[in-house]
């Protein structure tokens, strides 16, 4: 099989790693159209897309790393960079920006502590991101917390979402 | 729910419409909770779970689906589809009378059980009152609707999108199986054109030519594709018809397999839209199991098989060539026009690609005929059209109108006119794509023609409502930074066009806009028009050409004047003291870099704006939240 050729060593961590990834194009069948579906399972296993797994479904597809990165990097969804534990998406479709959203992402960034351009905080506990319609304009301006979509948002509101979420966390820790 | 037994002809069809329709009847009292992604984010599971807690207390049995007929006295309860109007969300519906709740939480499910399900009386303060007190006890009296016309959304929020049954029982599958078992292929393709049936995705080409181009081609292999790819921001009706009525959309797509001679059909949806993901999967799998989908359709010669891919988040994938690459793996950039999807498509085999709302007409069409179809809408724009009506209106929500209906009749009698009071400025149509209508345009009837005559588009049929306080330059910045992040790529034109133009609106929204400008944003905005390969860029400057011709002024006000009209944009405001909190402790004063802050200690302090250089550190070092940007 072309794929063995870049397994590690058996019994190692990394093997166990890229057995899962094995069975997930197992799973989808190793063609050139599975590869979006096997991107985003990976995805969903790792929460973002390691650059060694990337060549390695490269190999087990037959196909240049090259175009595995192109499509990897094509698509909004994909991520090369490890995303946090929990995911904020806010809405910037047409119907929340008219209902003003632009506080809303000012009032997240600040509590997160995210200067313009980064999306994930220095503990990787969160991941903001500005995300098109989400198809919940009826309700805007709308946030999407761990795939939970809230509507009608303020920054007040967002604020305190994630003030709880951390409270939470930590509760979770000091236990 | 009870397994779905396999169907094996159209009259075993029949016999099942006949039981299910029955059943329901017997059914008093059926409780529906909208199910859609907007009510379900706003509390609609709690409220569903609440309803059967109560149920159970007052010992009111419950079905376990609509045709299990084994207790008389049991109640209906589910999920239903989108009623469309999301505003009033979370809805309930109590059928056969028809009560329409409205904003119903958890709190509300004793009464709804003691007054409504055991009493038979509508719940009063949980009807839809309109100002002056008038309470619409049903669906229909409500004037968000009243002036509505449901084709595609008929069954939307009527139905349980879980249950097949329930989508058999009005009449679903019955123009699949007319079609299979009583019509040519070329007659099923005639209907649909005679219909007069135009693209609904945005661009309205006629769907029967479309059909006729691909079925004439040979071919062992063809290919139905759905482009469930609603990618513009601001519209959300194939998301809603996926998830309230996602059998609509299979049988029209198994209807055009059989007129195209298409064994297979692949549906592209948004990856963002996870519960119209789920629902049509659960809708596949039912309509597989009863044999309405797969090998040996009720039991006859045809054969047809619907996979879903999902997106991952590329807006230019809405066009069809992209969608097709994204479908087969690649990058999903377009191809070059001709060799069109019709000749050679998906894996090079013709392929006939349509939009959600297009496919979920083709059954009505085949069920009650192409003059019936005709007999909605304009000579040239036949049928309804689904709109996404949200923004500074009263009620925002899903909308179905004949094509035709006017601009005005949408915002004011439908929509209720601006929400806040302040006078209409502006409807954007059609997404990044569209264009901006004003005042003058409130007379003109919503169809491709009329739209495209005014240099807008139907587009996929967003309609978002701006009054005065929306800044039209900052609109046509905010859709050029979307399709400038979307363009893939592909073309100069469009890669450098769209970003060159979103630097010179960000110019003039920041205050640093030169009247020749505006003369460089329209000879780059043609360019980027005649330029481009696909619609992407063909339409991308769009919002930029149209508000410059209705807006223009307001373009040179931020340049010239030196004023944003609309108050919004931040470079144009001002800090200034607000009197009644500051205490004047001069802390501000002490901060001001340039001494643009004067005051005497215990009396408001004022800031000298022809000094001001807007830094904030006042705002920052203000203890009391007395300096504002305005």
């Amino acid at each position: 099989m072309a794929q063995s050729a870049v397994l590690p060593e058996a019994g190692s961590k990394a093997r166990r790693r890229f057995s899962r990834i094995q069975q997930i194009i197992e799973e989808y069948g190793a063609t050139n159209s599975a590869l979006i579906p096997i991107l985003q399972k990976v995805q969903d296993e790792y929460r973002y897309l390691p650059e060694e797994i990337l060549t390695f479904v490269a190999t087990a597809l037959d196909l240049p790393p090259a175009t595995v990165y192109g499509v990897a990097t094509f698509y909004a969804q994909f991520s090369l960079e490890p995303k946090g534990k929990h995911i904020i998406k806010c809405c910037d479709g047409t119907a929340c920006h008219v209902r003003k959203n632009q506080p809303i992402i000012a009032a997240i960034r600040r509590r997160l502590g995210l200067a313009d351009g980064r999306k994930t905080t220095e503990d990787h506990r969160f991941t903001f991101e500005i995300v098109s319609c989400i198809g919940a304009c009826a309700l805007a301006p709308a946030v999407v917390i761990d795939g939970v979509v809230h509507g009608q948002m303020t920054p007040e509101a967002a604020v305190k979402a994630i003030d709880e979420i951390d409270a939470a966390d930590k509760a979770e820790v000091a236990r | 729910m009870t397994p779905v037994e396999r169907i094996n002809s159209p009259a075993e069809l029949g016999d099942l419409k006949r039981k299910v329709v029955s059943a329901i009847r017997s059914c008093a009292t059926r409780v529906l909770v909208c199910g859609g992604t907007g009510c379900m984010a706003n509390g609609s599971p709690a409220v569903l779970a609440a309803i059967q807690e109560a149920l159970e207390k007052h010992d009111v049995p419950v079905r376990a689906d609509i045709v299990s007929e084994d207790d008389e006295k049991a109640i209906g309860l589910g999920y239903s589809g989108c009623p469309g109007y999301c505003q009033v969300g979370p809805i309930v519906r109590i059928l056969p009378a028809d009560y329409f709740y409205v904003r119903v939480k958890p709190e509300d499910a004793e009464d709804i059980v003691t007054e409504t399900v055991l009493g038979g009386k509508p719940v009063e303060r949980l009807l839809l009152a309109s100002e002056d007190g008038v309470k619409y006890a049903k669906r229909d009296d409500v004037p968000f609707y009243r002036n509505q016309v449901n084709v595609v959304l008929a069954d939307c929020g009527v139905i349980e999108p879980g249950d097949i049954r329930d989508y058999i029982a009005r009449d679903g599958y019955r123009a699949m199986a007319e079609a299979l078992f009583g019509l040519t292929p070329e007659a099923v393709v005639a209907e649909v054109t005679e219909s007069g049936l135009r693209g609904r995705g945005g661009a309205g080409f006629p769907t029967g030519k479309k059909w006729g181009f691909t079925q004439v081609v040979q071919s062992p292999k063809k290919y139905v594709v759905c482009n469930a790819d609603e990618g513009d921001p601001g519209a959300f009706m194939d998301e809603s018809i996926m998830e309230g009525n996602p059998h609509a959309l299979l049988e029209g797509m198994i209807i055009a397999g059989y007129a195209i001679g298409a064994d297979e059909g692949y549906i592209y949806v948004r990856a963002e839209y996870p519960l119209a993901i789920q629902r049509l999967r659960t809708a596949i799998a039912q309509a597989e199991q009863a044999g309405l989908l797969g090998d040996r359709i009720l039991g006859g010669p045809f054969s047809f098989h619907i996979h879903i891919k999902e997106g991952a988040g590329a807006f230019v994938c809405g066009e069809e060539t992209a969608l097709i690459s994204s479908i087969e793996g690649q990058r999903g950039m377009p191809r070059p026009k001709p060799p069109f999807p019709a000749n050679s498509g998906l894996w090079g085999k013709p392929t006939v690609v349509n939009n959600v709302e297009t496919f979920a007409n083709v059954p009505r069409i085949i069920l009650n005929g192409a003059e019936w179809f005709r007999s909605f809408g304009t000579e040239r724009s036949p049928g309804t059209k689904v709109f996404a009506l949200t923004g500074a209106v009263v009620n925002t929500g899903l909308i179905e109108v004949p094509m035709g209906t006017t601009l005005g009749d949408v915002v004011f009698k439908i929509g209720g006119g601006i929400r806040t009071g302040r006078p209409f400025k502006a409807v954007q149509i059609g997404g990044p794509s569209g264009a901006c209508l004003t005042r003058a345009h409130l007379d003109l009837p919503l169809d491709y023609d009329s739209l495209k005559s005014v240099g807008a588009m139907v587009g996929s049929g967003g309609l978002v409502v701006m009054d005065d306080s929306t800044c039209i330059v900052e609109v046509a910045r905010f859709f050029m930074s979307f399709t400038q992040k979307e363009s893939c790529g592909k073309c100069v034109l469009c890669r450098e066009g769209t970003k060159r133009m979103l630097q010179i609106l960000e110019k003039i929204v920041s205050g640093r806009g030169k009247v020749e400008d505006i003369s460089l944003l329209e000879e780059v905005a043609l360019a980027v028009r005649d330029g481009s390969l696909c619609g992407l860029g063909k339409s991308a400057p769009n919002p930029v050409i149209s508000t410059l011709t209705h807006f223009r002024d307001e373009y040179l006000a931020h340049i010239v004047d030196g004023v944003c009209p609309a108050g919004e944009c931040e470079a144009f405001k001002n800090y200034t003291i607000i009197d009644e909190k500051c205490k004047g402790c001069g802390l501000c004063a002490g901060k001001c870099p340039v001494n643009a802050i004067s005051g005497r200690p215990k009396s408001p302090y004022v800031i000298d704006t022809s000094v001001c250089i807007k830094c904030g550190a006042c705002a920052d070092a203000c203890k009391f939240e007395a300096i504002a940007l305005a």
